[in-house]
């Protein structure tokens, strides 16, 4: 990429972040991210009244087990449909990507500033919201707890991976849905063919698993989950051959890579007929 | 208009299907500097063309080049073509000024540049006033030339305008008239789709006529009438005796029609050979009657759009 590439993305970057972040269209996706919040936060504030703190041990499990179980797969799944397959998707419901398209800008480089500015978007809203949830589910603890668990014991690296895991998400479904969006009229249809695909994904042979999102970001999760949830919430979130982070976020990074290349190749050949939408 | 050259957009017998259904088909063109207008009714394939020549759409057949440069290479061709399209539609909650010194940074301009361009281009649009006003709240003319001006700010060589007078006022459209000949001009190729016939007259230094997906005719408006060879032409002769001259003129061969011009003070001829007739008519006038003007009366658009395509004054 030239500086000339560079700032042009750049420029795409700038018309597009306040999009991402402030459009109508993209409300919902900050009330997905809020409601894990609200929940823990919630089972905090019922533990105050009641005055008595949870089993510390059984809150973080129950942590590791909504984050795997609920929040990667699907309110950061469907957050990432709200902003990414907008990306484009809304750029032809608004009837303006002709603009982009009558520049001397190469696609790939459009491509690139408006996935910047939707990565962007998705891992402030995210991982946020990850960190509210951990200090929402926490807060009910005495400060000696909390700093014991924090600087002593795993906190701080959990929560790091926890962020991380987050973002390493927002890349890796971000890539898919941007990709998405530029294919498909009816974000409905891929979305749900894909969240099929991540929740079979304990199920399928070993190198089929390498072509989704979720078996590297599985890999990644600093805590198993609970053993006492259900079995079918046990196979969605078991990792049979997990891959040591040293190789899952290269694998990630490269699975995102590679389906951005193809969006940037089917984006070449997108032609502006507003008419048909 | 079918030599090629250099600086010539060039059609190589393109075809373009939407599905079953057909756009454009075996077009072949070559367009010079100066404004070439395209004129058909609605369907004919006008926008179609200017979709393909800037690479909104691709053919489903044959070449496009522009001074050379292929539609699929947005980073050469974009510095060269400016295309203010027939979408009405604008990037959410800008302003005006916000839109072109957006899209100017996205040609690679800093910011310095695209400040002095943008209010450059708004400045020659006349919309320096309502520059910092959203767009939403613009009227149909002011978004007509905001858009102009987004399409001219980088300074192309090629202007691809659709349907740009629609919503103009009569003094905004004449000021816009008088901008697209400055520029034309300076050697600037300015391609406008219009359905207003009487105007392609007033802009154009030539033509295409396109219906339902074929170019009909192309060439200089006089050009193309004279090709039209199954229709007689019509020529206005403004004489002191009318009435003589029209008795005189019923013997010749070639002429087919002689009316007195509702004022008394002229003849519209028809005639299937007008060399012949230009002859004929030198001849009689060294007989005492005294001719003030003759020209022709149907050599404009809207006489040749009548013929090729056979509908009323606007190509709608």
């Amino acid at each position: 990429m030239t500086s000339v590439h560079l700032a042009q993305a750049l420029a795409v970057l700038r018309l597009e972040w306040k999009k991402s972040f402030f459009s109508k269209r993209g409300l919902w996706v900050y009330l997905l991210a809020l409601m894990p919040v609200a929940l823990f936060t919630a089972h905090s504030l019922i533990q105050m009244a009641r005055g008595r703190p949870c089993d510390f041990g059984q809150d973080t499990t129950i942590f590791a087990t909504a984050f795997q179980v609920f929040y990667l797969r699907l309110l950061v799944f469907f957050g990432c449909v709200g902003i990414f397959m907008n990306l484009f998707r809304g750029e032809v419901l608004d009837r303006s990507l002709h603009y982009y398209f009558l520049a001397p800008i190469r696609r790939e480089v459009l491509l690139a500033g408006k996935f910047a500015a939707g990565l962007i978007a998705a891992c402030v809203v995210f991982t946020t919201s990850t960190f509210l949830q951990f200090v929402g589910l926490y807060m009910h603890f005495d400060s000696v707890t909390i700093r014991d668990y924090l600087i002593n014991g795993h906190g701080l690296a959990h929560l790091g991976a926890y962020l991380g895991v987050t973002a390493l998400a927002c890349l890796g479904y971000g890539s898919v849905f941007a990709v998405a969006g530029i294919r498909y009229r009816n974000p409905i249809i891929p979305a749900a063919v894909i969240l099929v695909w991540e929740g079979i994904n304990g199920f399928l042979p070993p190198l089929l698993q390498k072509f989704s999102v979720i078996y590297y970001l599985k890999s990644l999760c600093p805590l198993e989950i609970s053993p006492d949830v259900p079995k079918f919430f046990q196979l969605l979130a078991v990792n049979a051959d997990p891959m040591p982070a040293i190789f899952a976020i290269p694998g990630l990074l490269i699975v995102s890579l590679a389906v951005l290349a193809a969006g940037a190749a089917w984006l070449r050949r997108t032609e502006i007929n507003y008419a048909a939408e | 208009m079918n030599a090629s050259g250099p600086r010539h957009i060039v059609f190589d017998n393109v075809s373009k299907f939407y599905g079953e259904v057909l756009g454009v088909n075996r077009v072949n063109l070559s367009i010079p500097p100066g404004i070439t207008s395209l004129v058909g009714p609605n369907g004919s394939g006008k926008t179609t063309l200017m979709n393909l020549m800037t690479g909104l759409i691709r053919p489903s057949r044959g070449t496009i080049r522009i001074f050379g440069i292929a539609p699929d290479d947005p980073e050469r061709l974009f510095r060269e073509v400016g295309y203010c399209t027939s979408f009405d539609s604008f990037p959410r909650g800008m302003t005006g000024y916000q839109f072109v010194y957006s899209f100017l940074r996205l040609y690679g301009c800093g910011e310095a540049d695209a400040q002095q361009l943008a209010s450059r281009a708004i400045e020659r649009v006349g919309m320096t006033e309502a520059a910092n006003r959203k767009i939403a709240g613009y009227s149909k003319g002011m978004r007509q030339r905001i858009k102009l001006a987004q399409a001219t700010c980088h300074g192309p060589s090629v202007l691809v305008l659709d349907e740009p007078l629609n919503g103009l006022d009569p003094l905004v459209r004449a000021e816009t008239i008088a901008l697209f000949k400055a520029l034309a001009e300076d050697g600037m190729h300015i391609i406008i789709s219009t359905h207003i016939l009487h105007e392609v007259d007033a802009v154009s230094d030539q033509v295409i006529l396109l219906s339902n997906g074929y170019v009909v005719a192309e060439g200089q408006i006089r050009g193309v009438r004279s090709e039209i060879q199954d229709q007689p032409m019509q020529i206005m002769v403004r004489c002191n005796k009318p009435a003589e001259l029209a008795a005189r003129l019923f013997g010749q061969e070639q002429i087919l029609e002689a009316r007195m011009h509702g004022d008394g003070g002229g003849l519209l001829i028809r005639t299937r050979d007008a060399n012949q007739f230009y002859l004929t008519l030198n001849r009689i006038a060294l007989n005492g009657i005294s001719i003030e003007a003759v020209a022709p009366a149907d050599d404009d658009a809207n006489s040749v759009y009548e013929y090729l395509i056979g509908t009323s004054e606007a190509a709608s």
